[in-house]
Protein backbone atom coordinates (compact mmCIF):
# COMPACT_ATOMS: atom_id res chain seq x y z
CA UNK A 1 0.00 0.00 0.00
CA UNK A 2 1.49 3.37 -1.08
CA UNK A 3 1.61 6.20 1.58
CA UNK A 4 -0.97 9.00 0.07
CA UNK A 5 0.33 12.14 1.48
CA UNK A 6 -2.52 14.11 -0.60
CA UNK A 7 -5.18 12.62 0.87
CA UNK A 8 -3.95 12.50 4.58
CA UNK A 9 -3.16 16.27 3.79
CA UNK A 10 -6.86 16.39 3.50
CA UNK A 11 -7.84 14.97 6.87
CA UNK A 12 -6.41 18.11 8.49
CA UNK A 13 -8.21 21.40 8.00
CA UNK A 14 -5.04 23.42 9.15
CA UNK A 15 -3.32 22.44 6.63
CA UNK A 16 -5.44 24.25 4.09
CA UNK A 17 -4.96 27.83 6.04
CA UNK A 18 -2.86 30.75 4.26
CA UNK A 19 -0.68 32.70 6.98
CA UNK A 20 -1.17 35.98 5.16
CA UNK A 21 -3.67 36.31 2.06
CA UNK A 22 -1.87 34.22 -0.67
CA UNK A 23 0.84 32.79 1.72
CA UNK A 24 0.20 29.38 2.30
CA UNK A 25 1.07 27.68 5.91
CA UNK A 26 4.42 25.34 5.20
CA UNK A 27 3.55 23.64 9.10
CA UNK A 28 7.29 22.38 9.82
CA UNK A 29 7.63 22.64 13.52
CA UNK A 30 6.20 18.96 14.16
CA UNK A 31 8.45 18.19 16.52
CA UNK A 32 6.82 20.58 19.10
CA UNK A 33 3.24 20.00 18.16
CA UNK A 34 1.21 18.21 16.04
CA UNK A 35 -1.75 19.04 13.60
CA UNK A 36 -4.73 17.50 14.14
CA UNK A 37 -6.84 15.46 11.93
CA UNK A 38 -10.90 16.30 11.70
CA UNK A 39 -11.44 12.71 12.86
CA UNK A 40 -9.69 14.09 16.32
CA UNK A 41 -11.75 17.34 16.57
CA UNK A 42 -14.96 15.46 15.52
CA UNK A 43 -14.70 13.33 18.79
CA UNK A 44 -13.59 15.92 21.04
CA UNK A 45 -16.74 17.76 19.40
CA UNK A 46 -19.14 14.72 20.18
CA UNK A 47 -18.15 14.24 23.57
CA UNK A 48 -19.01 17.57 24.59
CA UNK A 49 -22.13 17.15 22.13
CA UNK A 50 -23.47 13.71 23.58
CA UNK A 51 -21.64 12.44 26.27
CA UNK A 52 -20.44 14.76 28.75
CA UNK A 53 -20.34 13.49 32.54
CA UNK A 54 -17.74 12.86 35.01
CA UNK A 55 -16.40 9.54 34.42
CA UNK A 56 -16.26 6.17 37.12
CA UNK A 57 -18.68 7.68 39.30
CA UNK A 58 -22.20 8.14 37.88
CA UNK A 59 -24.62 5.12 37.50
CA UNK A 60 -26.51 7.17 34.66
CA UNK A 61 -26.32 7.00 31.21
CA UNK A 62 -24.27 9.91 29.71
CA UNK A 63 -21.84 8.98 32.39
CA UNK A 64 -21.57 5.17 31.63
CA UNK A 65 -20.65 6.89 28.19
CA UNK A 66 -18.18 8.48 29.27
CA UNK A 67 -16.46 6.41 31.54
CA UNK A 68 -16.46 3.55 28.03
CA UNK A 69 -14.41 6.31 26.20
CA UNK A 70 -12.27 7.54 28.89
CA UNK A 71 -11.24 3.75 29.60
CA UNK A 72 -11.59 2.62 26.07
CA UNK A 73 -8.92 5.14 25.30
CA UNK A 74 -7.36 3.47 27.76
CA UNK A 75 -7.46 0.73 25.82
CA UNK A 76 -6.51 2.01 22.41
CA UNK A 77 -3.26 3.17 24.32
CA UNK A 78 -2.80 -0.33 25.97
CA UNK A 79 -2.78 -2.08 22.48
CA UNK A 80 -1.03 0.98 20.43
CA UNK A 81 2.28 0.52 22.64
CA UNK A 82 2.05 -3.13 23.19
CA UNK A 83 1.44 -2.94 26.77
CA UNK A 84 0.93 -6.32 28.63
CA UNK A 85 -1.87 -4.65 30.87
CA UNK A 86 -4.23 -1.93 30.94
CA UNK A 87 -3.52 -0.82 34.34
CA UNK A 88 -0.13 -0.43 33.05
CA UNK A 89 -1.04 2.50 31.21
CA UNK A 90 -1.48 6.26 33.52
CA UNK A 91 -3.16 9.24 32.39
CA UNK A 92 -1.38 12.50 32.44
CA UNK A 93 -1.57 16.24 31.44
CA UNK A 94 1.49 15.52 29.21
CA UNK A 95 5.67 14.19 28.81
CA UNK A 96 6.73 16.43 31.60
CA UNK A 97 3.81 15.34 34.67
CA UNK A 98 4.67 11.42 33.27
CA UNK A 99 8.33 12.40 34.18
CA UNK A 100 8.09 13.86 37.02
CA UNK A 101 5.24 11.34 38.28
CA UNK A 102 8.76 8.99 38.73
CA UNK A 103 11.11 11.64 39.78
CA UNK A 104 8.83 12.49 42.78
CA UNK A 105 8.08 8.42 43.83
CA UNK A 106 11.00 6.57 42.97
CA UNK A 107 12.84 6.17 46.45
CA UNK A 108 16.15 8.01 46.06
CA UNK A 109 18.89 8.77 48.98
CA UNK A 110 22.25 9.89 49.56
CA UNK A 111 24.73 7.56 47.67
CA UNK A 112 22.22 6.77 44.40
CA UNK A 113 22.89 7.80 41.50
CA UNK A 114 20.42 9.14 38.50
CA UNK A 115 21.71 8.89 35.47
CA UNK A 116 20.19 10.93 31.86
CA UNK A 117 22.16 11.77 29.03
CA UNK A 118 23.72 15.35 27.65
CA UNK A 119 20.51 15.34 25.11
CA UNK A 120 17.63 15.17 27.12
CA UNK A 121 14.58 17.56 26.92
CA UNK A 122 14.48 19.43 30.19
CA UNK A 123 11.26 17.50 31.17
CA UNK A 124 13.72 14.69 31.51
CA UNK A 125 16.83 15.88 33.38
CA UNK A 126 15.17 19.10 35.54
CA UNK A 127 12.14 17.05 37.38
CA UNK A 128 16.15 14.50 37.95
CA UNK A 129 17.78 17.45 39.22
CA UNK A 130 15.03 18.24 41.74
CA UNK A 131 15.09 14.74 42.75
CA UNK A 132 18.91 14.50 43.53
CA UNK A 133 18.89 17.82 45.28
CA UNK A 134 16.02 16.68 47.17
CA UNK A 135 17.16 13.40 48.16
CA UNK A 136 21.14 14.36 48.12
CA UNK A 137 21.20 11.48 44.93
CA UNK A 138 24.03 12.14 42.40
CA UNK A 139 23.05 12.89 38.74
CA UNK A 140 25.56 11.77 36.27
CA UNK A 141 25.04 11.52 32.49
CA UNK A 142 26.44 10.35 29.18
CA UNK A 143 27.88 12.69 27.07
CA UNK A 144 27.83 13.11 23.17
CA UNK A 145 30.09 12.19 20.05
CA UNK A 146 30.73 15.53 17.69
CA UNK A 147 27.99 13.38 14.95
CA UNK A 148 24.91 13.63 17.67
CA UNK A 149 25.08 10.57 19.33
CA UNK A 150 25.28 9.07 22.83
CA UNK A 151 28.76 8.47 23.32
CA UNK A 152 28.64 5.01 24.89
CA UNK A 153 32.36 4.50 25.49
CA UNK A 154 31.60 6.24 28.33
CA UNK A 155 28.58 3.63 29.65
CA UNK A 156 30.74 1.79 32.17
CA UNK A 157 31.82 4.36 33.89
CA UNK A 158 28.77 6.11 34.28
CA UNK A 159 26.36 3.47 34.76
CA UNK A 160 27.49 1.77 37.99
CA UNK A 161 26.32 -0.27 40.91
CA UNK A 162 25.17 2.84 42.74
CA UNK A 163 23.00 3.71 39.67
CA UNK A 164 19.44 3.17 40.91
CA UNK A 165 17.65 5.13 37.84
CA UNK A 166 18.88 5.07 33.86
CA UNK A 167 16.50 8.35 31.74
CA UNK A 168 16.78 8.60 28.23
CA UNK A 169 15.91 10.02 25.57
CA UNK A 170 14.07 7.49 22.67
CA UNK A 171 14.53 10.21 20.03
CA UNK A 172 15.86 13.45 20.48
CA UNK A 173 14.24 16.49 19.70
CA UNK A 174 16.36 18.83 19.05
CA UNK A 175 19.33 16.01 17.20
CA UNK A 176 16.95 13.97 15.18
CA UNK A 177 18.83 10.78 17.33
CA UNK A 178 17.33 7.99 17.71
CA UNK A 179 18.72 5.94 20.66
CA UNK A 180 19.92 2.76 21.02
CA UNK A 181 17.59 1.31 23.83
CA UNK A 182 18.79 -1.97 23.60
CA UNK A 183 22.78 -1.30 24.80
CA UNK A 184 21.55 1.25 27.33
CA UNK A 185 18.82 -0.86 29.08
CA UNK A 186 21.39 -3.87 28.66
CA UNK A 187 24.00 -2.30 30.82
CA UNK A 188 21.11 -0.72 33.78
CA UNK A 189 19.96 -4.16 34.10
CA UNK A 190 23.61 -5.55 34.91
CA UNK A 191 23.20 -2.92 37.75
CA UNK A 192 19.63 -3.45 38.53
CA UNK A 193 18.73 0.29 37.64
CA UNK A 194 15.12 1.26 36.66
CA UNK A 195 15.06 2.60 32.97
CA UNK A 196 12.72 5.73 31.97
CA UNK A 197 12.11 6.50 28.58
CA UNK A 198 11.30 9.45 26.88
CA UNK A 199 9.24 8.65 23.91
CA UNK A 200 7.30 11.98 23.15
CA UNK A 201 9.13 12.36 19.87
CA UNK A 202 9.17 8.59 18.94
CA UNK A 203 5.65 7.22 19.73
CA UNK A 204 4.42 9.87 16.99
CA UNK A 205 6.27 9.22 14.38
CA UNK A 206 7.24 4.76 14.59
CA UNK A 207 5.92 1.60 16.20
CA UNK A 208 6.83 1.74 19.39
CA UNK A 209 6.41 -1.87 21.25
CA UNK A 210 7.14 -0.88 25.07
CA UNK A 211 7.71 -4.77 26.28
CA UNK A 212 10.34 -5.49 23.11
CA UNK A 213 12.32 -2.34 24.14
CA UNK A 214 12.26 -4.04 27.74
CA UNK A 215 12.59 -0.81 29.68
CA UNK A 216 10.79 0.17 33.08
CA UNK A 217 8.80 2.96 31.98
CA UNK A 218 8.10 5.17 29.06
CA UNK A 219 6.15 8.63 28.78
CA UNK A 220 5.11 10.16 26.12
CA UNK A 221 2.51 13.08 25.31
CA UNK A 222 -1.32 13.21 23.10
CA UNK A 223 -0.51 16.49 20.98
CA UNK A 224 2.31 15.34 19.30
CA UNK A 225 0.45 12.36 18.27
CA UNK A 226 -2.07 14.36 16.48
CA UNK A 227 -4.17 14.37 19.50
CA UNK A 228 -4.86 17.25 21.55
CA UNK A 229 -2.84 19.18 24.39
CA UNK A 230 -3.52 18.19 28.00
CA UNK A 231 -3.39 14.37 28.07
CA UNK A 232 0.03 12.29 28.00
CA UNK A 233 0.85 9.10 29.06
CA UNK A 234 3.04 7.36 32.07
CA UNK A 235 3.36 3.33 30.81
CA UNK A 236 5.11 1.61 33.54
CA UNK A 237 5.79 -2.25 34.23
CA UNK A 238 2.74 -3.29 37.10
CA UNK A 239 5.34 -4.07 39.54
CA UNK A 240 7.40 -0.96 39.28
CA UNK A 241 3.89 1.27 39.38
CA UNK A 242 2.14 -1.04 42.67
CA UNK A 243 5.57 0.11 44.42
CA UNK A 244 5.77 3.65 44.29
CA UNK A 245 3.80 5.30 46.50
CA UNK A 246 0.78 7.89 45.11
CA UNK A 247 2.08 11.52 43.37
CA UNK A 248 -1.08 13.79 44.16
CA UNK A 249 -3.78 12.86 46.24
CA UNK A 250 -7.21 13.63 46.02
CA UNK A 251 -10.50 11.97 44.37
CA UNK A 252 -10.27 8.87 42.22
CA UNK A 253 -6.84 7.98 43.57
CA UNK A 254 -8.04 6.25 46.95
CA UNK A 255 -9.81 3.31 48.11
CA UNK A 256 -10.68 4.22 51.86
CA UNK A 257 -10.61 7.38 53.53
CA UNK A 258 -10.95 8.48 57.60
CA UNK A 259 -10.25 11.29 59.17
CA UNK A 260 -6.86 9.88 60.08
CA UNK A 261 -5.66 8.24 56.77
CA UNK A 262 -6.11 6.80 53.53
CA UNK A 263 -5.73 3.94 51.82
CA UNK A 264 -5.06 3.88 47.66
CA UNK A 265 -6.56 2.63 44.97
CA UNK A 266 -5.70 0.26 42.53
CA UNK A 267 -3.62 0.88 39.38
CA UNK A 268 -4.38 2.64 37.28
CA UNK A 269 -6.30 4.89 39.58
CA UNK A 270 -3.98 5.50 42.02
CA UNK A 271 -2.09 8.12 40.10
CA UNK A 272 -5.01 9.54 38.54
CA UNK A 273 -6.32 12.08 41.11
CA UNK A 274 -9.32 14.53 40.59
CA UNK A 275 -11.67 14.64 37.37
CA UNK A 276 -8.86 13.45 34.64
CA UNK A 277 -9.06 15.02 31.10
CA UNK A 278 -12.02 13.25 29.63
CA UNK A 279 -12.54 14.93 26.37
CA UNK A 280 -8.91 14.63 25.77
CA UNK A 281 -8.92 10.66 26.28
CA UNK A 282 -11.58 10.98 23.82
CA UNK A 283 -9.34 12.72 20.91
CA UNK A 284 -5.99 10.96 21.87
CA UNK A 285 -8.18 7.40 21.13
CA UNK A 286 -9.15 9.01 17.76
CA UNK A 287 -5.91 9.91 16.94
CA UNK A 288 -4.59 6.38 17.53
CA UNK A 289 -7.26 4.95 15.76
CA UNK A 290 -6.17 7.41 12.76
CA UNK A 291 -2.53 6.73 12.69
CA UNK A 292 -2.88 2.94 12.70
CA UNK A 293 -5.35 2.47 10.31
CA UNK A 294 -2.86 4.77 8.14
CA UNK A 295 -0.04 2.08 9.77
CA UNK A 296 3.00 3.08 11.74
CA UNK A 297 5.53 1.55 9.60
CA UNK A 298 3.99 3.36 6.38
CA UNK A 299 4.46 6.90 8.77
CA UNK A 300 7.93 5.97 9.31
CA UNK A 301 8.67 4.69 5.76
CA UNK A 302 7.05 8.20 4.53
CA UNK A 303 8.64 10.31 6.93
CA UNK A 304 12.07 8.50 6.47
CA UNK A 305 11.93 9.63 2.36
CA UNK A 306 11.24 12.93 4.22
CA UNK A 307 14.34 13.10 5.91
CA UNK A 308 16.55 11.94 3.39
CA UNK A 309 15.31 14.17 1.28
CA UNK A 310 15.91 17.16 3.92
CA UNK A 311 18.85 16.22 4.71
CA UNK A 312 20.46 15.95 1.18
CA UNK A 313 18.75 19.67 0.49
CA UNK A 314 19.58 21.24 3.69
CA UNK A 315 23.54 20.51 3.24
CA UNK A 316 23.75 21.88 -0.29
CA UNK A 317 22.88 25.60 1.34
CA UNK A 318 26.19 27.19 1.74
CA UNK A 319 26.74 28.05 5.12
CA UNK A 320 24.16 25.55 6.65
CA UNK A 321 25.19 23.31 9.53
CA UNK A 322 23.78 20.41 10.66
CA UNK A 323 23.31 20.33 14.42
CA UNK A 324 22.99 16.44 14.70
CA UNK A 325 23.37 13.11 12.38
CA UNK A 326 23.69 13.90 8.85
CA UNK A 327 22.66 10.81 7.54
CA UNK A 328 18.91 9.10 8.37
CA UNK A 329 20.80 6.28 9.89
CA UNK A 330 18.92 5.44 13.11
CA UNK A 331 17.86 9.42 12.53
CA UNK A 332 14.42 10.99 12.89
CA UNK A 333 12.73 14.43 11.14
CA UNK A 334 13.46 16.79 13.19
CA UNK A 335 16.85 18.61 11.84
CA UNK A 336 18.67 21.38 13.73
CA UNK A 337 21.10 23.73 12.21
CA UNK A 338 23.01 26.94 12.11
CA UNK A 339 22.99 29.32 9.07
CA UNK A 340 26.91 30.91 9.26
CA UNK A 341 26.40 34.25 10.89
CA UNK A 342 22.24 34.67 10.84
CA UNK A 343 20.76 33.89 14.17
CA UNK A 344 18.09 31.69 14.47
CA UNK A 345 15.58 33.95 15.68
CA UNK A 346 15.83 35.81 12.26
CA UNK A 347 16.00 32.71 10.10
CA UNK A 348 12.83 32.25 11.76
CA UNK A 349 10.89 35.70 11.36
CA UNK A 350 12.14 35.44 7.36
CA UNK A 351 10.96 32.33 7.17
CA UNK A 352 7.58 33.10 9.06
CA UNK A 353 6.83 36.22 6.11
CA UNK A 354 7.31 32.64 3.78
CA UNK A 355 4.97 31.16 5.35
CA UNK A 356 7.14 28.25 6.76
CA UNK A 357 6.91 27.63 10.35
CA UNK A 358 10.05 26.08 11.72
CA UNK A 359 11.24 26.49 15.24
CA UNK A 360 14.30 28.84 16.73
CA UNK A 361 15.92 28.86 19.85
CA UNK A 362 17.21 25.58 22.45
CA UNK A 363 14.07 23.89 22.17
CA UNK A 364 14.70 22.79 25.75
CA UNK A 365 17.76 20.72 25.74
CA UNK A 366 19.99 23.47 26.60
CA UNK A 367 22.78 21.22 27.45
CA UNK A 368 22.99 19.93 23.92
CA UNK A 369 22.74 23.52 22.26
CA UNK A 370 25.99 24.16 24.28
CA UNK A 371 27.64 21.00 23.89
CA UNK A 372 27.80 22.03 20.25
CA UNK A 373 28.70 25.25 20.77
CA UNK A 374 25.68 27.40 19.23
CA UNK A 375 22.90 29.14 22.26
CA UNK A 376 20.33 28.37 19.34
CA UNK A 377 19.41 26.44 16.77
CA UNK A 378 16.59 26.69 13.59
CA UNK A 379 14.86 23.28 13.63
CA UNK A 380 12.69 21.86 11.14
CA UNK A 381 10.93 18.98 11.53
CA UNK A 382 8.21 16.99 9.38
CA UNK A 383 5.22 14.55 10.06
CA UNK A 384 3.00 12.40 8.41
CA UNK A 385 1.20 15.13 6.30
CA UNK A 386 4.71 16.64 5.12
CA UNK A 387 5.64 16.78 2.30
CA UNK A 388 9.02 17.31 -0.42
CA UNK A 389 7.36 20.75 -1.55
CA UNK A 390 7.93 21.83 1.87
CA UNK A 391 11.15 21.12 2.10
CA UNK A 392 12.00 23.50 -1.02
CA UNK A 393 9.74 25.76 0.16
CA UNK A 394 12.56 25.90 3.27
CA UNK A 395 15.50 25.88 1.17
CA UNK A 396 14.60 28.27 -1.20
CA UNK A 397 13.36 30.74 2.21
CA UNK A 398 16.58 30.18 3.51
CA UNK A 399 17.98 31.36 0.08
CA UNK A 400 16.20 34.41 0.43
CA UNK A 401 17.23 34.64 4.36
CA UNK A 402 20.79 34.63 3.67
CA UNK A 403 20.32 37.18 0.74
CA UNK A 404 18.26 39.69 3.08
CA UNK A 405 21.55 39.95 5.68
CA UNK A 406 23.91 39.79 2.89
CA UNK A 407 22.44 43.37 1.48
CA UNK B 1 2.33 43.90 8.53
CA UNK B 2 5.64 43.41 6.65
CA UNK B 3 9.05 41.82 7.70
CA UNK B 4 10.64 45.86 6.55
CA UNK B 5 9.02 47.60 9.61
CA UNK B 6 10.64 45.11 11.65
CA UNK B 7 14.44 45.03 9.84
CA UNK B 8 14.75 48.49 9.46
CA UNK B 9 18.23 49.67 7.62
CA UNK B 10 19.21 51.46 11.15
CA UNK B 11 18.88 48.09 13.13
CA UNK B 12 20.38 46.21 10.46
CA UNK B 13 23.13 49.17 11.02
CA UNK B 14 23.88 48.40 13.65
CA UNK B 15 23.38 44.77 14.31
CA UNK B 16 26.48 45.18 12.13
CA UNK B 17 28.29 47.94 13.27
CA UNK B 18 27.18 47.60 16.90
CA UNK B 19 28.64 50.52 18.90
CA UNK B 20 30.13 50.38 22.55
CA UNK B 21 30.86 46.94 22.58
CA UNK B 22 33.10 44.91 24.05
CA UNK B 23 33.49 44.62 28.52
CA UNK B 24 35.49 47.84 30.06
CA UNK B 25 37.06 48.56 33.19
CA UNK B 26 36.39 50.01 35.09
CA UNK B 27 32.53 49.33 36.51
CA UNK B 28 30.51 49.65 39.33
CA UNK B 29 28.27 46.16 38.55
CA UNK B 30 27.77 43.60 36.26
CA UNK B 31 25.02 41.56 35.16
CA UNK B 32 23.87 38.76 32.83
CA UNK B 33 20.35 38.31 31.43
CA UNK B 34 19.05 35.89 29.13
CA UNK B 35 16.33 35.54 27.17
CA UNK B 36 15.51 31.51 28.02
CA UNK B 37 12.78 30.86 25.22
CA UNK B 38 15.25 31.57 22.32
CA UNK B 39 18.90 31.91 24.38
CA UNK B 40 19.87 35.42 23.48
CA UNK B 41 22.41 36.62 26.31
CA UNK B 42 23.87 39.72 27.00
CA UNK B 43 26.66 40.20 30.07
CA UNK B 44 26.44 44.16 30.76
CA UNK B 45 28.74 46.90 32.68
CA UNK B 46 27.84 49.87 34.34
CA UNK B 47 29.61 52.73 35.59
CA UNK B 48 28.58 55.61 37.13
CA UNK B 49 30.03 58.80 38.25
CA UNK B 50 27.38 60.18 41.13
CA UNK B 51 24.32 60.83 38.80
CA UNK B 52 25.94 60.08 35.13
CA UNK B 53 26.42 56.71 33.53
CA UNK B 54 29.64 57.30 32.44
CA UNK B 55 29.91 54.08 30.84
CA UNK B 56 28.03 51.43 29.96
CA UNK B 57 29.97 48.22 27.98
CA UNK B 58 28.88 44.70 27.01
CA UNK B 59 29.23 41.50 25.39
CA UNK B 60 26.55 39.75 23.95
CA UNK B 61 24.78 36.93 21.53
CA UNK B 62 21.77 37.23 19.95
CA UNK B 63 19.32 37.81 17.02
CA UNK B 64 19.60 41.09 14.99
CA UNK B 65 17.00 43.30 17.29
CA UNK B 66 18.51 42.29 20.58
CA UNK B 67 22.05 43.18 19.41
CA UNK B 68 20.86 46.33 17.40
CA UNK B 69 19.09 46.92 20.75
CA UNK B 70 21.96 47.56 23.07
CA UNK B 71 23.80 49.30 20.47
CA UNK B 72 21.16 51.71 20.46
CA UNK B 73 20.82 51.99 24.44
CA UNK B 74 24.03 52.04 24.61
CA UNK B 75 23.92 55.49 22.77
CA UNK B 76 21.32 57.04 24.96
CA UNK B 77 22.03 56.26 28.18
CA UNK B 78 26.15 57.34 28.34
CA UNK B 79 26.53 60.15 29.31
CA UNK B 80 23.11 60.79 30.16
CA UNK B 81 22.08 61.83 33.78
CA UNK B 82 20.17 58.92 35.40
CA UNK B 83 16.65 60.46 35.61
CA UNK B 84 17.24 61.17 31.96
CA UNK B 85 18.27 57.92 30.76
CA UNK B 86 15.81 56.12 33.30
CA UNK B 87 12.72 58.33 31.25
CA UNK B 88 14.56 57.21 27.94
CA UNK B 89 14.44 53.23 29.18
CA UNK B 90 10.69 54.05 30.26
CA UNK B 91 9.65 55.56 27.11
CA UNK B 92 11.54 52.78 25.30
CA UNK B 93 9.42 50.36 27.06
CA UNK B 94 6.19 52.00 26.48
CA UNK B 95 7.10 51.89 23.37
CA UNK B 96 7.55 47.73 23.30
CA UNK B 97 4.16 47.29 24.56
CA UNK B 98 2.44 49.50 21.94
CA UNK B 99 1.63 46.37 19.84
CA UNK B 100 2.73 49.08 17.07
CA UNK B 101 0.01 51.64 18.38
CA UNK B 102 2.45 54.66 19.14
CA UNK B 103 4.43 57.00 17.64
CA UNK B 104 7.87 57.15 18.76
CA UNK B 105 8.84 60.82 19.48
CA UNK B 106 12.42 60.89 17.83
CA UNK B 107 13.77 63.93 19.98
CA UNK B 108 13.80 61.48 23.13
CA UNK B 109 14.15 57.93 20.89
CA UNK B 110 16.53 58.80 18.41
CA UNK B 111 18.07 55.74 16.42
CA UNK B 112 15.42 53.37 18.74
CA UNK B 113 12.24 54.53 16.82
CA UNK B 114 13.09 52.27 14.67
CA UNK B 115 11.96 49.67 17.37
CA UNK B 116 8.47 50.72 16.82
CA UNK B 117 7.96 48.03 14.15
CA UNK B 118 9.25 45.74 16.56
CA UNK B 119 5.93 45.93 19.05
CA UNK B 120 3.81 44.44 16.44
CA UNK B 121 5.96 40.96 16.52
CA UNK B 122 5.12 40.00 20.60
CA UNK B 123 7.70 37.32 20.17
CA UNK B 124 10.71 39.13 19.54
CA UNK B 125 9.61 42.13 22.09
CA UNK B 126 11.77 40.48 24.38
CA UNK B 127 14.82 40.72 22.28
CA UNK B 128 14.53 44.60 22.11
CA UNK B 129 14.16 44.64 25.91
CA UNK B 130 16.94 42.27 26.95
CA UNK B 131 19.68 45.12 27.11
CA UNK B 132 17.04 47.74 28.81
CA UNK B 133 16.45 45.13 31.26
CA UNK B 134 20.04 44.73 31.86
CA UNK B 135 21.07 48.30 32.05
CA UNK B 136 18.37 48.72 34.63
CA UNK B 137 19.15 46.09 36.91
CA UNK B 138 23.08 46.70 36.80
CA UNK B 139 22.04 50.68 37.45
CA UNK B 140 20.15 49.07 40.31
CA UNK B 141 23.16 46.82 41.71
CA UNK B 142 25.93 50.17 41.12
CA UNK B 143 23.50 51.93 43.33
CA UNK B 144 22.96 49.17 45.92
CA UNK B 145 19.57 48.06 45.82
CA UNK B 146 18.67 44.67 44.97
CA UNK B 147 18.68 43.37 41.99
CA UNK B 148 15.79 41.42 39.89
CA UNK B 149 18.79 39.32 37.91
CA UNK B 150 17.54 36.35 35.99
CA UNK B 151 20.82 34.42 36.18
Amino acid sequence: MTFDVARVRKDFPILDREVRPGVPLVYLDNAATSQKPQQVLDAMRDYYEQHNANVHRGIHTLAEEATALYEGARDKVASFINAADRREVIFTKNSTEALNLLARTIPLAAGDEVVVTEMEHHSNLVPWQLAAQRTGATLKWIGLTDDGRLDLADLDRTITANTKVVAFVHQSNLLGTVNPVDVVVAKAREVGAITVLDASQSVPHMGVDVQALGVDAVAFTGHKMCGPTGIGVLWGRADLLAALPPFLGGGEMIDEVTMAGSTWAVLPHKFEAGTPMIAEAAGLGAAIDYLTDLGMDAIRAHEHELTAYALDKLQRVEGLRIIGPTTTEDRGGAISFALDGIHPHDVGQLLDEKGVAVRVGHHCARPACLRYGVSATTRASVHLYSTTAEIDALVEGLDQVKAFFKR
Amino acid sequence: MTVDSLYQEIILDHYKNPHHRGLREPFDAEVRHLNPTCGDEITLRVQLDGDTVKDVSYDSEGCSISQASASVMTDLVIGKDLQTATATADEFLELMQSKGQLEPDEDVLEDAIAFAGVSKYPARVKCALLAWMAWRDAVGQARGEVGESTA
